[in-house]
């Protein structure tokens, strides 16, 4: 059935619920969710402030709420989340809204950072470049979680986010195991440690919210059970030394 | 690291109650077969040093690995924090400890069966 006017809610502002806004938007055959909110922004409301910069799921900065699940909007078809021809966005969940769908991502990225989700380098300049074994376990172990776009949807599927705030979350967990499984990362020592203080990866329910909405297929709840088993290793060979 | 210390108590914890658990359920079965008395699980019990150690270990790991776990859902859907998140653990975890042991005490050293 052809559709020719998409019911489009967007939640506006801090007091999302309480500011929503209903906008008739014209139905395309070949129409994404992002494609819907920039008609929104450049046809009936010129304020709306929204994020997005490739359009084609590499950069990670259009992810919203779309009838309340997490997606990257500019992959996910409106034909596919429509309620009838109603659908309603709002900002991404577990982080601050600064304007209508523009969050601010900075507790993201400071929990990334905060999990030393950061290169460890040991080698300088000088130094020849460190081959990579493709076949070990490590790197294939790695390579499962490498294709991370920081768009923030398991950070804002995440249930135990919610309930603590200072829990460093699915992505920044899932980046320090991928680096703690790195050939060419030394951080080891400090990246256990950095997932075993408050908030760490013991925090995790394993609820699988973060691998379910995950919209690149990728499964941090498994890295984080991966965090889990070897902090616990270290904990009995710290235990024996 | 004090986050890992509580995880790895309350795994090993789980660990042990395993065993315990099923042996439970499984004495819990036999016991009721024709019939279930005071006596007769007093007469097991009584001044059994292999049941008091099976029911002492058990106490103990209950309360760690309760107390461990109501600290995570005090903190996570009460909002607990800081000093009252301790006392609420070792609170609940003492408090475990307490009703057990009395338990325990009384079925190994107890005198006497109630009419």
């Amino acid at each position: 059935m052809a559709l020719d006017v998409l019911k489009v809610t967007i939640e506006r502002g801090p007091d999302a619920a309480a500011a929503q806004q209903s906008f008739d938007v014209p139905a395309y055959e070949n129409q994404t969710v992002l494609d819907v909110v920039s008609w929104v922004q450049q046809n009936a409301d010129p304020t709306l402030s929204y994020r997005f910069a490739c359009r084609v799921g590499m950069c990670g900065s259009c992810a919203m709420m779309v009838n309340g699940v997490p997606r990257w909007t500019c992959r996910t078809h409106i034909s596919k989340v429509l309620d009838g021809n109603a659908v309603t966005i709002g900002p991404l969940r577990n982080l601050p809204v600064i304007k209508d769908l523009a969050v601010d991502m900075d507790p993201f990225f400071d929990k990334w950072v905060e999990a030393e989700g950061v290169h460890h380098g040991a080698l300088t300049r000088d130094d020849p470049i460190a081959p990579v074994d493709e076949t070990t376990v490590e790197r294939t172990t790695a390579n499962t979680g490498i294709e991370c776009i920081n768009c923030s949807v398991c950070y804002a599927a995440c249930d135990t986010v919610t309930a603590n705030k200072d829990y460093l979350g699915p992505a920044a967990l899932q980046r320090a195991w991928t680096l703690l499984n790195d050939a060419k990362d030394e951080g080891r020592a400090s990246i256990l440690d950095a997932v075993s203080g408050k908030g760490g990866c013991h925090t995790c329910h394993s609820m699988g919210s973060c691998t379910a909405y995950c919209p690149n297929d990728l499964d941090p709840m498994s890295a984080i059970a991966g965090l889990k088993r070897e902090t616990a290793r270290s904990f009995f060979r710290r235990g024996r030394s | 690291m004090k986050e890992l210390r509580l995880y790895m108590a309350q795994r090993i914890t789980a660990l042990i109650m395993a065993p315990f658990v099923i042996g439970h359920l499984a004495v819990m079965i036999y016991a009721i077969q024709g019939g279930l008395s005071a006596a007769e699980i007093l007469g097991r019990t009584q001044g059994s040093v292999l049941w008091f150690l099976f029911y002492g270990t058990f106490v103990v790991v209950v309360s760690i690995h309760g107390a461990i776990g109501l600290r995570v859902a005090a903190s996570e859907w009460a909002g607990v924090k800081g000093v009252a998140l301790e006392v609420f653990m070792w609170a609940v975890g003492l408090c475990l400890f307490y009703l057990g042991a009395q338990a325990v005490w009384a079925v190994t050293f107890a005198a006497g069966v109630g009419p």
